[in-house]
C-alpha cells in the first residue's frame, strides 16, 4: 500500500492495465510526451512506449471516433478528453456510435472504450473549464457513467471501466485530484495523505461498477451524492450535527437503486447533492427514483442542492458551488419538517 | 460503350479505361454476377418498400454497384470495410447473406442485426463489415480507428472507408485525414461521389469539387476514378491498397458515380432532370458496360449472362420471401444488447 493522490491512483490504474493487457492503449491531447494537462498520464509513454500512450491532434470528434473504431476492432482504448467542457464535439460519436453499436449490431460489435475526462468546478476555471455534464451521458442508454470520490475508488473503478465491455464515461472531479475538498474554500487544503482512502494498493484490484458506498452511516436523513460533493456532504453533516447517512453513488448509470432504497426507507428523508445545474440534472432522476421506490417511507419532501441554472460563473464561484452551508440548510429542512 | 465514359456531366469523366487488361473470365463473370445481384436486390427492396414491408429509410445503391464490387475484388481476407447509410450493396459485396440483409430491412429477428438496426445499421464480424452508419461522416473517424488498429497490431490489413460527397464536407473527416497521414495508417478512403448530397449538388456545396484533392493539405495522395467502370475501380483500388498496405499511409479515391434512384425513398427529385438520369443510365451503366465487354471479348454470350440473371433473380426472390415471412423479434429483445451484462 502507498499513499496516493487521485492523480497518482488513476495513473497507477492505467500503468497496471497497460502492463496486463496489450489491447489497452491510451491517447489524447498531450497525454504522451507531456503526460496530460493534470499529469494523470505522466510517465506512461516513457515506461510503456510510444505505441501504447501517444499524443493526438486537437480534435475531440476524431479522437473519440478513432477510439470507437479501435474498440469495434477488439482493442480497449482509454482516451482522455482534456476537460469535460471539451467533450461536446465528440458527443455525436459517443451517443450515436459508442452507445449504440452493441444494440444496432445485435451484439456483433461493441465499443469497449473508456473516456476519461476531468470535470467539475471549484478551480476558478470559468464556464469552459468547470462544467459537470454528467446528465448528458446518464440520459443515453448504452453508456455507463462513473464518478470516483477517493484515490482508492478512482483506481479500482478505472480498472473496472477498462475491463468493461461497454463504453464508459469516466468523470474525474478535478477539484479533488490533489486532496479532498470539503467546500470550505477559505480554509487550508488538506492533502490526500491525511485521508484514509488515499491508501491504495500498488497492483491490480477493482471496485465494481454499479455499486454505491455508504461513506457515513446515519439515521436522520440520506444524502445521495457523488464526486467532489461527497466531501462537501460530509462537511455539512459535521457542521450541522445532523446524523445523516451519506451515500456515494460512484456509478450514476447503472445506479445502485438497492443501496438508495435501503437507506431512504430507513431514514425517510432525502437530500440530493450535485454541482451540475439543477434543471434536468441527474438529481432530477434520483428524485424521481426515490419517489417511485420510497414514496410511502418519505416523511418530508425530497431536497435537491445543485449548481444554479446559469453558466458556470467566474466571479461568483463560491455562491454557485453548492457548499456545506447550502447542504446543511437542506438537511435542516428535511429533518425539521 | 466500350470507349469509356462519354458525358462530361453530370458524372464527369475520368480517363477512358479501354486499354487496361480485362482480367480472367471467372473474375469478370463474378463482377457481373455481384453487380447484378445488388441491382436486383435493390430493385426488390424498392418494391417491398412500396408494399409497406420496409418502413422508414431505405437508400438504394442502384447505379453505384461497380464501386463496392470492384473494390471487393482487390480486398484481402481480414481487410475491413466501413461505410455510411447507403450500405446494402456493400454488405452483399462483402458476402453477407441476402436473406439476412433483406430480413433486416423488414425488421425481422433473422435480420443481420436481429431487426434492431434496419437499413442503415447492419454489421457482420465474420465478413469484416463494420457497418452501416446513419450519421453522415461519423464512420470516417471509426474507419480511421480501424486503420490505427491495423497499425497497432501490425497485421498487414487495410481499412476501406467509404463515404459520400456530402460527408466529404464534415469536419471530423479532416481530423481523421490528419491523423491517418500523421501516423501513416493503412486506410483507403473511398469517396463515392454520386454528385448529390441528398438534393444538393457538389457544385452547390463544395468550394473544391475535385474531392480527390481534399487530402492535399495533409499530403494524402488521391486519384479520380470512373466509378461506373468496375475494372477501373478494381485497378485504382489495387494501387491505393498497395500504397496503404506497404506503409505509405492513406490514399483517397474519388469514385465518380451516379445514383439512379432518389436519395431515399421519399425524394421529390427536383434537383435534377429526368433527362439527366436517363442519359447516365443509357450511356454509363456499369452493368451494361461490363456486359458489352464480356460479349465483345467472347467471354460470355447472351445465354450465359441470362442464366446468371435468372440465378440472381432466384436468390433475390428467395431473400424477399424470407424477409416477408420470417417472424418479428420478441418484444423482450428490446432490452437485450444495450449493455454487456444484459446480453446473453
Amino acid at each position: 500500500m502507498a499513499s496516493m493522490t487521485m492523480i497518482q491512483a488513476l495513473n497507477s490504474a492505467m500503468d497496471v492495465m497497460l502492463g496486463l493487457d496489450p489491447d489497452v492503449l491510451i491517447f489524447g491531447e498531450d497525454v504522451g510526451y507531456f503526460g496530460g494537462v493534470f499529469r494523470v498520464t505522466d510517465g506512461l509513454q516513457k515506461k510503456h512506449g510510444l505505441t501504447r500512450c501517444f499524443d493526438t491532434p486537437i480534435g475531440e470528434a476524431g479522437i473519440v471516433g478513432v477510439a470507437i473504431g479501435m474498440g469495434a476492432y477488439g482493442l480497449r482504448p482509454i482516451v482522455e478528453i482534456q476537460f469535460a467542457d471539451y467533450i461536446y464535439p465528440a458527443y455525436d460519436q459517443l451517443v450515436s456510435e459508442a452507445a449504440r453499436l452493441r444494440f444496432r449490431s445485435a451484439g456483433d460489435f461493441t465499443a469497449p472504450i473508456t473516456v476519461r475526462t476531468p470535470y467539475g468546478g471549484g478551480i476558478f476555471g470559468g464556464q469552459t473549464h468547470s462544467q459537470s455534464p454528467e446528465a448528458l451521458f446518464t440520459h443515453v442508454a448504452g453508456l455507463t457513467t462513473v464518478v470516483p470520490s477517493t484515490p482508492y475508488d478512482a483506481k479500482g473503478l478505472l480498472i473496472s471501466a477498462v475491463e468493461s465491455n461497454d463504453p464508459i464515461i469516466f468523470l474525474e472531479p478535478k477539484r479533488i485530484y490533489n486532496g479532498p475538498f470539503d467546500g470550505h474554500h477559505d480554509r487550508p487544503v488538506t492533502p490526500w495523505s491525511r485521508h484514509p482512502a488515499s491508501e491504495v494498493p500498488e497492483g491490480y484490484y477493482t471496485v465494481p461498477l454499479g455499486k454505491a458506498a455508504v461513506v457515513r452511516a446515519g439515521e436522520a436523513a440520506t444524502i445521495l451524492v457523488y464526486g467532489a460533493m461527497v466531501h462537501v456532504a460530509l462537511a455539512a453533516v459535521e457542521d450541522s450535527g445532523i446524523d445523516a447517512e451519506v451515500i456515494d453513488l460512484r456509478t450514476l448509470v447503472p445506479v445502485d437503486i438497492e443501496a438508495i432504497t435501503a437507506s431512504v426507507k430507513k431514514t425517510g428523508r432525502c437530500v440530493i447533492v450535485h454541482e451540475a445545474t439543477r434543471t434536468s440534472g441527474f438529481g432530477a432522476e434520483l428524485s424521481a427514483l426515490v419517489q417511485e421506490h420510497c414514496f410511502y417511507h418519505l416523511e418530508a419532501p425530497i431536497e435537491r442542492v445543485a449548481g444554479w441554472d446559469t453558466p458556470y460563473p467566474h466571479a461568483f464561484e463560491w455562491d454557485y458551488f453548492p457548499g456545506p452551508a447550502r447542504v446543511a440548510a437542506a438537511l435542516r429542512r428535511v429533518t425539521e419538517g | 460503350m466500350a470507349q469509356g465514359p462519354k458525358s462530361s456531366k453530370p458524372a464527369a469523366a475520368a480517363k477512358p479505361a479501354a486499354e487496361k487488361s480485362l482480367g480472367d473470365k471467372d473474375e469478370l463473370l463474378g463482377f457481373y454476377r455481384e453487380m447484378l445481384l445488388i441491382r436486383r436486390f435493390e430493385e426488390r427492396a424498392g418494391q417491398l418498400y412500396g408494399m409497406g414491408l420496409i418502413g422508414g429509410f431505405c437508400h438504394l445503391y442502384i447505379g453505384q454497384e461497380a464501386i463496392a464490387v470492384g473494390m471487393q475484388g482487390i480486398k484481402q481476407p481480414g481487410d475491413q470495410v466501413i461505410t455510411g447509410y447507403r450500405d446494402h450493396g456493400h454488405m452483399l459485396a462483402c458476402g453477407m447473406d441476402p436473406r439476412a440483409v433483406m430480413a433486416e430491412l423488414t425488421g425481422r429477428a433473422a435480420g443481420a442485426a436481429k431487426g434492431k438496426g434496419g437499413s442503415m445499421h447492419m454489421f457482420s464480424t465474420s465478413h469484416d463489415f463494420y457497418g452501416g452508419h446513419g450519421i453522415v461522416g461519423a464512420q470516417v473517424s471509426l474507419g480511421t480507428g480501424l486503420g490505427l488498429s491495423n497499425r497497432y497490431r501490425d497485421n498487414g490489413k487495410v481499412a476501406f472507408v467509404y463515404f459520400g460527397d456530402g460527408a466529404a464536407n464534415q469536419g471530423q473527416v479532416y481530423e481523421s485525414f490528419n491523423m491517418a497521414e500523421l501516423w501513416r495508417l493503412p486506410v483507403v478512403y473511398v469517396i463515392e461521389n454520386n454528385q448529390y448530397a441528398m438534393g444538393t449538388s457538389v457544385e452547390r456545396s463544395s468550394s473544391e469539387t475535385h474531392l480527390f484533392k481534399r487530402g492535399a493539405s495533409f499530403n494524402i495522395p488521391g486519384a479520380e476514378v470512373d466509378g461506373m467502370d468496375v475494372l477501373a475501380v478494381r485497378d485504382a483500388g489495387a494501387k491505393a491498397a498497395e500504397h496503404a498496405r506497404s506503409g505509405n499511409g492513406p490514399f483517397i479515391l474519388e469514385m465518380k458515380t451516379y445514383r439512379y434512384r432518389g436519395h431515399s425513398m421519399s425524394d421529390p427529385a427536383k434537383y435534377r432532370t429526368r433527362e439527366e438520369v436517363d442519359e447516365v443510365r443509357k450511356t454509363r451503366d456499369p452493368i451494361d458496360h461490363l456486359q458489352e465487354r464480356l460479349e465483345k471479348a467472347g467471354l460470355a454470350d447472351e445465354a450465359a449472362l441470362k442464366a446468371i440473371d435468372a440465378d440472381v433473380k432466384k436468390i433475390v426472390a428467395d431473400a424477399a420471401e424470407f424477409a416477408r415471412t420470417a417472424p418479428e423479434p420478441e418484444p423482450g429483445e428490446l432490452y437485450t444488447e444495450v449493455y454487456a451484462e444484459a446480453s446473453a
